[in-house]
Formats: structure tokens, C-alpha cells, sequence
């Protein structure tokens, strides 16, 4: 299977190695991963802003770079959400479009569903050791149906165990923008989440989307907290944690 | 028509957040109706197909609405009621004034009808001379407060039992009760009186039924049925949306709106509303007026937000809303608040009005889960964003910033360039802490969050690095 990685903007720049870590991951489910070099961002900040060109454009690149490829992977559900079900919206009223994008959506997939649902991933690199509680972030769980697959894969590892957190399915409050421009309202949703990891005990946080985790963990260290670990379920499966 | 504060949204939030009694009655949110609605829910087996049909009979009224309507009032104008068209607000206070002064009416007690608050009504009404009695125990308390509601089917939602103990002791001028039961009596023992007595009832209608001409009202207090029966005059007042073909159809929608809204496999008490007393009836309005109310209603039709007119108004969305669940109703301003309001309040009452409204949500789509009639809730929010976009009503800063932003995505050089040297920087900033305390123009995130550093390289730095070996 040649898969197309698409990194996403906040991987990209803010946590390198979960890109990193989610390349080792695929090669260990036998593909072969390819990173087109031109990539940069889905298009998403604009188009939730209200910015419909600015997010045409991004996805008309996004089709240029990864329409060749048997399957396209993001290790985000937020980001793979904009492709699979919002670049069809972008190009309603252009029927050829459509089927391009339609059918580019059907082989796009966030990390830990395409891990555990299409490549059938059964055991993980990855050593981690403890007790661990998942944040389920907005998109992945409501646009792509992400829940049960970061648990699948994590399930493997058997030194992991996973503790719920009450209302993990609760959004933490990041919601791209809506983060800066209504922060006291974002604060208080982060902390909530905050209260409710702490609540399980665990040393842990993990998650699927990078914005939901800068987020949480941005809360956490102004609440004083620096020694709860926030990471990526990718970090986790492949263990390049450290 | 009610007055519009969304302006004040982002001022109202901070009090909001900061008020410990409301968060503490906003807790309640969680257990009472969140988990209310989860365990009744599942008693329905076909819940998809039940959805699914639920909201293609809102459609396909919606599809041809101006047949129904006139479908219904030629029924229900058969069976002795008179039906009257209202653009306005100030249309529905008009009509409901004048009927009062045609039959001397002094006093009116009312059920809860958010309709009438859209409109005002108890001003208008108290200005003509008429005393309304809110009956429902909710808007009975805000009625003394002289608040507003927070909620659509719990509208002081907002108050816990300690304030309404101490509002009842200084209103009624009785000791000060503690129990819910006897608080619950005493008003009990206050309205009795005001439905005897009251000339005129006043109710919305949760549905009209074309094919007879009914209103339906749901209610769990009995109070529904006391004002729609006792009184020689009853006036419906609803939205124009409210229209369903047939009895088969409301029985689906009724099988989704008390589960939805209070988490109740059906309400306490489910009436319909049909004509005015005839000459066999022992019980009922001498006269029966509904007040169909357009307001906005018809400009949605045929556009891109006609899905929001198939909301039934169970509340769920704000149930289940992050957002509503930590600031309550009263921050959006206006009568409808959480996210069916944050998409009605800017259609019904301005854009312009309601700038806020739109962006305060993080399109997690915990609404749309839930919405009995599967209206795509975070799609309309997003859909107004970009209204505010077409028509610049965005800040200089956020279009500019946005710009920008896609300018440099679709020049990849110059992005891998930007991104290579802005992860620097700030990695420097960070320090050993690895942290940003302060983030220019992002003092929004900073007051409250500290910002993890990057790590000083980008992956497509380290990517290629790593092939170029």
C-alpha cells in the first residue's frame, strides 16, 4: 500500500516527532510512506473562520499533492475530518470535483482508524509502561467515528492500562481560533478537562489531535501541573516519547 | 420584539464564568438532562429511522410550508378557531391587545410560550391595561425576578431553591419556606386563584396539526391545561415553522421531543387543542384564537439555512453544549440561547447584532449528535462565519491574519521558510521551561494557558535531513 502521510501545520512545527512516530508506525503496518514535500495545511482555520476561498485554494493543493496515493494518513482527526467531510462541501456545485474529492475522502484516514481498521495493525513497536487516560477529540470521535481504535491499538501494548476519564467525549475547549479569540471561555473548558484527567490519578494524558493536547497541556503547566505527560497516541504506539 | 444584548456576549461571559451560584445550578445540566435524555434514548430501538423520519416530515413542511398553513387554518377555522397571520412581533402584541379589549379582558394568565417572549407580549400587555400571570413555576419565579429565561424548556435553570426561597419570602410577604415541595405549594396555592380568574389564557404550541387544526402543547405541570381550558378567551401564539400535516407525524416527533428535551418517555401531560368549546362540551374556551407568527421565519425558506426551521425546541443543543453548560442562556442576549440560539438570534434579530454569537463555539458538534431532527447545527454556525466574511463584518485583524495564513500555505517555500525560523524563535523563547507564558497577539490563550514551546525544527527540516543522508 502507498500511502500519502499528510503531517499537518501544528505537527509540523510544534511536535516533529510524532510525525516521526507515526511514519514507524505505518511502515510497521507495511506500507510505504511517502511525505510530499509541497504539503502545508488542510485549509481548516479559514474555513472555519468563514474564509470559503482561502480553504478552496488549500484544498485544491491538498488534492494536487495526494490524489495519487492508494491511501492518505493524518495523525489527526480534526485535520483527515476537513478532508473527508468538509472538502466535499467546498466543491457541492462542481460535479467533476466532487468525484474527485468524494473519492479522495473515501481513501483518507486519521492515524489510529486506518492503523487499526484498514492496515489490521496487531502489535506496535512502542514500550510504554503505566496507566494512561484518552482525551477524545471533537472531530475524530463526531466526523470519522474515532473512538474504539486508539483503544484497539493501545489494548496491544501490555504493559498499558487505561483509566476513563468521566466525560473524556467532552470538548477541551481548543476549537482552532475559538481558543484565542474566546480564551476565558477556552480556559475554563481546558479546565475542566484538567480537573477531569486529574481526577483519574493518571501520570498520562493522551490524545489524538495536537491542538486539543497544546491545549491541555498549556492549562495544565499555568495550573502548576509539570509533571503530568501530555502525548500524541502516535508518541505512545511507537514510543518515541522521551 | 424583545431587545437584543448579544453585543454584550463577550462582557457577559466573563461575569458569567465568575458567578459561583450559576455554575453551581449549571452542574445540574449535566445529571438532570444530559443523563436524563442518555437513559431514555435508547428505549427507542430505531432511533436512526426515527430521527430520520422526524426530520423528513419537518422537511417536507418546510418544502411547502405555505400549504400546510393554509391547510391548517382552513381546518382550523372549520372547528370555530380564528386564525390570525403576524409579520411581526409587534403584530402578535397588536392582535393579542385587541382581542383582550374586544372582551374586556383585565387579567391574563399565561403558560410558557417563548414565542411571546420574542415579542414582548407582558409589556405590551401590562401597557394596555391587562395583568398577565406567568402560570408555568419557572417563569412564575422570573416573573417576580423580572428576569428573563435561560433556558427554553428550564427557563430558571440559572436560580438554585436558596434564591427562589428568598424571592418567594420577599415577594409573597410569607415566612421563608426551605423544601421544594413546600416552596412548590406555596405558588401552587398563589397561581390557583389566577387561572379562576383570569379572563384570558395565553399559551404558545409546540405543534399545529394541518389535518384538524389543532394546536398540541406539551406540559409537565398541568398548568397548560388550566389555562387553555378555563378561561372564556384562549389565545395560541407559535411560529409559522410549527405546522405538521398529520396526527401520524406529530406522534413520531413526539416519540423524540420529551426524551430529547427533559429525558421523560413522555410529558405529564400531552393536549390538543381543538376549536373552541362546542355546545356539547362541557369545559373550554368560549373563543379560540391562534396567532401564527412569521418574524424572519419565511425569509429562511428555499435558502441555505432552512434547516434551523426544523427545530422543535427541546433544548437538547444547549444541553449538551460546552459552552451553554459553563455560561447558561442570559450571555447570548437574546430569547433563544445555546446553539440553536446562537444560529436563530443572528437570523431572527441581526447579524449585525450578534457578531459574537457565530464564532463562540468550537464546532464540537456534541449538538448535532443530539438534535431529534438532525439539523446540522455546526455547519449553520459555520455558514453565518462566512456570511460575516462575504459581507465585512469580520475584524481587519482576523481577515488580514487569515490571509495571510492561506497566502503563505500556498507558497510552500516561503511557508517552510516562515515556519523554519518562527519554531526557532519561539523554541529560544521558551527557555529551558519550554513554555511561553506571553504570546503576542494570542493574549487570549496566554492569560489562561501557557503555550508548549516548539521543539526549535520542523519536521520537514528533520524529514529531509534525515532522507538527504
Amino acid at each position: 500500500m502507498r500511502v500519502g502521510f499528510f503531517v499537518t501545520c501544528l505537527v509540523d512545527a510544534m511536535r516533529p516527532r510524532i510525525g516521526f512516530a507515526a511514519i514507524k508506525l505505518l511502515e510497521a503496518a507495511g506500507c510505504e510512506v511517502a511525505v510530499p514535500e509541497q504539503q502545508t495545511c488542510c485549509g481548516q482555520p479559514g474555513y472555519n473562520s468563514g474564509d470559503r476561498k482561502s480553504a478552496t485554494a488549500l484544498a485544491l493543493k491538498f488534492l494536487a499533492e495526494f490524489e495519487s496515493f492508494d491511501y492518505v494518513v493524518v495523525p489527526s482527526g480534526s485535520c483527515a475530518g476537513m478532508t473527508v467531510k468538509h472538502y466535499p462541501d467546498l466543491f457541492k456545485d462542481d460535479a467533476a470535483l466532487l468525484a474527485r474529492f468524494t473519492a479522495l475522502g473515501a481513501r483518507t484516514f486519521e492515524l489510529t482508524d486506518f492503523l487499526h481498521n484498514v492496515a489490521q495493525l496487531k502489535s506496535v513497536p512502542g514500550k510504554f509502561h503505566g496507566t494512561l487516560t484518552y482525551h477524545d477529540s471533537c472531530s475524530g470521535l463526531r466526523e470519522l467515528d474515532v473512538y474504539q481504535q486508539p483503544r484497539a491499538l493501545l489494548a496491544t501494548m501490555p504493559d498499558v492500562t487505561i483509566k476513563e476519564m468521566v466525560e473524556s467525549t467532552t470538548c477541551c475547549g481548543f476549537g482552532g481560533t475559538f481558543s484565542v479569540k474566546y480564551g476565558e471561555l477556552s480556559t475554563r473548558m481546558a479546565d475542566n478537562k484538567c480537573t477531569h484527567i486529574a481526577d483519574t490519578n493518571c501520570d498520562t494524558i493522551v490524545g489524538g489531535d495536537l491542538g486539543c493536547l497544546l491545549n491541555i497541556e498549556g492549562r495544565l503547566r499555568r495550573n502548576g501541573d509539570h509533571s503530568t505527560r501530555v502525548l500524541h497516541i502516535a508518541e505512545v504506539l511507537a514510543d518515541t516519547g522521551e | 420584539m424583545m431587545q437584543n444584548n448579544a453585543l454584550q456576549f463577550k462582557r457577559q461571559v466573563t461575569i458569567k464564568l465568575a458567578d459561583v451560584k450559576l455554575q453551581g445550578a449549571l452542574s445540574r445540566l449535566q445529571s438532570r438532562f444530559v443523563e436524563g435524555r442518555s437513559a431514555v434514548i435508547s428505549e427507542i430501538a430505531d432511533l436512526p429511522q426515527t430521527r430520520d423520519a422526524a426530520a423528513g416530515i419537518r422537511n417536507r413542511v418546510l418544502n411547502d410550508l405555505e400549504h400546510w398553513l393554509l391547510h391548517f387554518e382552513r381546518e382550523a377555522t372549520a372547528r370555530g378557531t380564528v386564525v390570525h397571520w403576524a409579520e411581526t412581533g409587534e403584530d402578535v402584541n397588536r392582535i393579542v391587545t385587541e382581542i383582550a379589549a374586544q372582551h374586556g379582558v383585565k387579567t391574563a394568565a399565561k403558560s410558557k410560550s417563548m414565542v411571546s417572549e420574542e415579542c414582548g407580549l407582558n409589556d405590551a400587555l401590562e401597557r394596555a391595561g391587562v395583568t398577565v400571570m406567568e402560570t408555568d413555576l419557572g417563569e412564575y419565579i422570573l416573573q417576580l425576578a423580572k428576569e428573563a429565561p435561560s433556558h427554553i424548556v428550564a427557563p430558571v435553570v440559572h436560580k438554585n431553591k436558596e434564591e427562589v426561597a428568598d424571592l418567594f419570602a420577599e415577594k409573597h410577604g410569607l415566612p421563608r419556606k426551605t423544601g421544594i415541595a413546600e416552596l412548590c405549594r406555596e405558588a401552587r396555592e398563589i397561581l390557583r386563584p389566577a387561572f379562576l380568574n383570569a379572563d384570558m389564557g395565553i399559551s404558545g404550541a409546540n405543534f399545529l396539526i394541518a389535518e384538524t387544526g389543532s394546536a398540541l402543547i406539551v406540559t409537565n405541570e398541568g398548568n397548560g391545561r388550566l389555562v387553555t381550558t378555563l378561561p372564556r378567551v384562549h389565545v395560541a401564539i407559535t411560529g409559522i415553522e410549527k405546522v405538521v400535516p398529520t396526527l401520524e407525524d406529530v406522534s413520531t416527533l413526539l416519540r423524540l421531543l420529551p426524551r430529547s428535551a427533559t429525558g421523560q418517555s413522555i410529558t405529564n401531560y400531552v393536549s390538543m387543542l381543538t376549536g373552541k368549546k362546542s355546545v356539547t362540551d362541557p369545559d373550554g374556551p368560549e373563543h379560540f384564537h391562534i396567532i401564527l407568527l412569521d418574524n424572519g421565519r419565511s425569509s429562511l425558506l428555499g435558502g441555505e439555512m432552512q434547516d434551523m426551521l426544523r427545530c422543535i425546541r427541546c433544548g437538547a443543543c444547549m444541553n449538551h453544549c460546552p459552552v451553554y453548560q459553563n455560561i447558561g442562556g442570559h450571555a447570548y442576549g437574546w430569547v433563544y440561547p445555546g446553539p440553536m440560539g446562537s444560529i436563530l438570534t443572528p437570523l431572527l434579530s441581526g447579524l449585525e447584532n450578534s457578531p459574537d454569537l457565530p464564532n463562540a463555539s468550537t464546532l464540537c458538534g456534541a449538538c448535532a449528535v443530539v438534535c431529534p431532527v438532525k439539523i446540522p447545527l455546526p455547519d449553520l454556525l459555520r455558514k453565518l462565519r462566512e456570511k460575516q466574511m462575504e459581507r465585512g463584518m469580520k475584524s481587519r485583524q482576523e481577515t488580514l491574519l487569515l490571509k495571510t495564513w492561506a497566502w503563505f500555505a500556498l507558497h510552500p517555500k516561503l511557508y517552510a521558510f516562515a515556519t523554519k525560523v518562527g519554531v526557532k524563535f519561539m523554541a529560544i523563547l521558551g527557555g529551558k521551561e519550554k513554555l511561553l507564558h506571553n504570546l503576542p497577539g494570542a493574549s487570549g490563550w496566554t492569560n489562561g494557558r501557557d503555550f508548549p514551546a516548539p521543539t526549535g525544527k520542523t519536521f520537514r527540516e528533520l524529514y529531509r535531513k534525515e532522507h538527504n543522508k
